[in-house]
């Protein structure tokens, strides 16, 4: 504990930069739109994340920052400079890369230095950061080492320590913890926050990850086709999903989606019907709407919210909790957007089911018991619930 | 795997089980076996069989050697052949190690760099470039040689090693060109744009990334043209007027074609001549399987 106050103090706070995209563009030869006008302000300082869908345009917004992709329109700035056209050495940025991209031939020590070296940092200064660094990483036994002879999680701590060595303006990391087996994922994660909190460096971070987004993140845009969606702290994102896609890619299980009709200040799907919270924008309209719930917005009844009756199809048993997951005799809700969000989670069940009904998955605990075809009630709050607009799939609010 | 296969075919009729015993070890495979084994030895002694006379023939005694008994040992050996041709050959040795030693080095690391450029520091018209300089490779030596020939006298390198050594250079840029595009191909765009973010321009990108990944390709593009270099003839024939600048490939012509031709010292300067490219091929031949399957599998 000592000793990592001491390295905490030994840190010099480095003064943070901005970095600013304005009306960012990517257009590959063919046509094709991987990035359309994307405006991201990042603060000094911040951990942004950027998440969404593959080919979503996070990969190519991330490598036209480190200016690895060239920029078709818009603006990108650093620290307040406009560097849209500098090439990726002028931009004093760091890359962490998914396949770590160590250099082969070089020792670990070797690797952490070659981004001083290239800056014409003296051989001594250059050996003594690096060995800093490389304490802070655990990495100080395997200095003279060749990346071939080290293990996933120590490759990936090396390419990380190549990165802090330098004292960039920005970090960059493109999916840098999706080699690693899951554990170590999670460790990784906890010491990249710790790291982070510790240089207080400006970093972008690539995912496709949504819980690894969500709890890196200070704010986490969410892209979808190239397009930002949303961008805002993990606890917005799931509380005040902007539009269905953004509510369907964010949280996990998924949230559950219902047609639905709004009435005289209620919502009706199947043969539930839900008073509408105090306030809602909707209490006086008369429309269709998506209705969306999250797993955790359904819970055991009794607490004077209305029940709905579920037949259990699925029960998935997480030890500490279920997920139980039962149809609703309405129809699925399948629009681009549910899909695309769907696409990017590995498992989803739902999407495997026979009829067009839609599904539910709730979040129970263990003390509840459930069994496969056995009824149960399920009390849905009124306070928990998600209205979309099906054309748009903007969020009603 | 296996233990999930037995176990189905335990529970199959013994018919089954005997395919399964087939495919481990069949009672016909130690005949199958010995036929194989036949068969090599006889493709072995076949192509073994030139340099079987070749070295034999260079071993006997003047006297001993006739086509009736070139395939009969000697019954004395004897160093007098390589006695007899060692002067005839030591210029043409020593002019061939000067010519190919450069000539394959600087070509190497010539083609690397345009490999390099052509692979991971693509520049517009890279794909235009790239096939322009592959088709150096299909130019017959014989087509070019009085236009060179001309150029090398206007350039005041005819006569000499120097003008050979840039014309093998030049000769061989398509091919070591080729091999390490390739190599370069194979290796991961993320380790280059890694330097680059780095702080690594594009030279010190292929100095400090791309080259001390290559010894493989380098093995590959020197073997090559090296052996290209040392059993050159023509152009060594047309370029050097001097006979102090022969290579090695004049010299041995000057011994296996005179009026008579004495078997063994043609052999014996045979071998002596092959020596070089068969260190050459030692020293870098286990980098050479391993570059060509790199080259072989990408780009």
């Amino acid at each position: 504990m000592s000793d990592t106050e001491a390295i905490a103090e030994a840190d010099v706070a480095l003064p943070s930069v901005g970095v600013t995209l304005s009306k960012v563009d990517k257009v590959y030869r063919g046509g094709v739109r991987a990035v359309d006008g994307v405006d991201l302000d990042i603060e000094p300082g911040e951990f942004m994340v950027l998440v969404g869908p593959s080919g979503c345009g996070k990969s190519t917004l991330l490598r036209m920052i480190a200016g690895l992709e060239e920029v078709s329109g818009g603006e990108i700035h650093i620290g307040g400079a406009d560097v849209t056209r500098d090439l990726p050495q002028q931009r004093d940025v760091a890359m962490v890369f998914q396949s770590y991209a160590l250099y082969p031939r070089m020792s670990v020590q070797r690797n952490m230095e070659f981004g001083l070296r290239m800056r014409g940092t003296k051989r001594a200064d250059r050996a003594e950061q690096a060995t800093d660094v490389a304490k802070t990483l655990g990495l100080e036994h395997l200095l003279k080492r060749r990346p071939a002879a080290l293990s996933g999680g120590q490759r990936q701590r090396v390419a990380m320590g190549r990165a802090i060595v330098r004292r960039p303006k920005v970090f960059l990391m493109d999916e840098p913890l999706s080699n690693l087996d899951a554990k170590l994922r999670v460790s990784m994660r906890a010491e990249l926050s710790r790291l982070h909190k510790r240089l207080g460096v400006t970093t972008v971070y690539v995912t496709h990850d949504q819980i690894e987004a969500m709890t890196l993140g200070q704010r986490v845009a969410v892209l979808r086709d190239g397009v930002l969606q949303q961008c805002d702290t993990p606890a917005n994102l799931f509380h005040k999903p902007v539009n269905l896609f953004v509510a369907a890619f964010i949280g996990s299980p998924s949230m559950n989606f219902v047609s639905a009709t709004v009435a005289s200040g209620k919502v009706r799907f199947a043969d539930v019907e839900v008073d509408l919270p105090e306030g809602s924008p909707l209490a006086t309209a008369e429309r269709q709407v998506i209705l969306g719930v999250r797993p955790t917005g359904l819970g055991v009844a009794g607490n004077g919210h209305p029940v709905i009756r579920a037949v259990p199809e699925i029960i998935e048993d997480l030890g500490d909790e279920r997920h139980v997951v039962f149809p609703v005799a309405a129809p699925r809700v399948d629009t681009d957007a549910t899909r695309a969000a769907v696409d990017a989670e590995t498992a989803d069940d739902v999407a495997l089911l026979p009829d067009d009904h839609a599904r539910f998955t709730v979040k129970l605990g263990i003390e509840v018991a459930v069994e496969v075809g056995e009824p149960i009630e399920l009390a849905i709050n009124p306070s928990r619930l998600y209205f979309f607009d099906p054309e748009t799939g903007e969020a009603l609010t | 795997m296996t233990t999930t296969a037995e176990k189905t075919v335990v529970a199959k009729p013994p018919k089954k089980r005997k395919e399964r015993d087939f495919r481990i070890q069949s009672k016909y495979a130690p005949y199958a076996r010995f036929g194989k084994y036949a068969a090599l030895l006889l493709f072995l002694v076949f192509f073994l069989m030139p340099i079987y006379a070749l070295i034999v023939t260079s071993l006997k005694d003047p006297s001993e050697v006739s086509v009736q008994r070139v395939w009969e040992l000697p019954s004395t050996w004897s160093f007098a052949s390589f006695e007899a041709v060692w002067p005839k050959l030591q210029d043409g040795l020593f002019n061939s190690v000067m010519l190919a030693v450069p000539a394959s080095i600087i070509s190497a690391l010539l083609g690397a760099a345009n490999g390099f450029v052509l692979s991971k520091w693509r520049f517009p018209g890279a794909d235009f470039v790239f096939p322009l300089i592959l088709f150096g490779m299909f130019i017959p030596y014989q087509s070019v040689l009085i236009p060179m020939t001309e150029t090398m006298s206007f350039l005041g390198l005819k006569g000499g090693l120097d003008g050979l050594i840039l014309v093998h250079i030049i000769y061989g840029l398509p091919l070591t060109t080729l091999i390490f595009r390739s190599y370069f191909s194979g290796i991961s765009d993320e380790i280059i744009e890694a330097a680059e973010v780095d702080g690594a321009g594009m030279l010190r990108t292929f100095f400090h990334v791309a080259l001390p990944v290559a010894p493989p390709a380098f093995a590959v593009a020197i073997i090559w043209q090296f052996t290209s270099a040392w059993n050159d003839f023509l152009f060594g024939a047309v370029l050097t007027t001097n006979k102090s600048y022969w290579p090695v490939t004049i010299a041995l012509n000057n011994i296996a074609g005179g009026q008579s031709i004495p078997f063994n010292e043609a052999m014996a300067s045979a071998l002596i001549a092959c020596l070089p490219t068969l260190l050459v091929y030692v020293l870098l031949g286990r980098f050479f399987m391993r570059g060509l399957m790199a080259g072989a599998l990408k780009g």
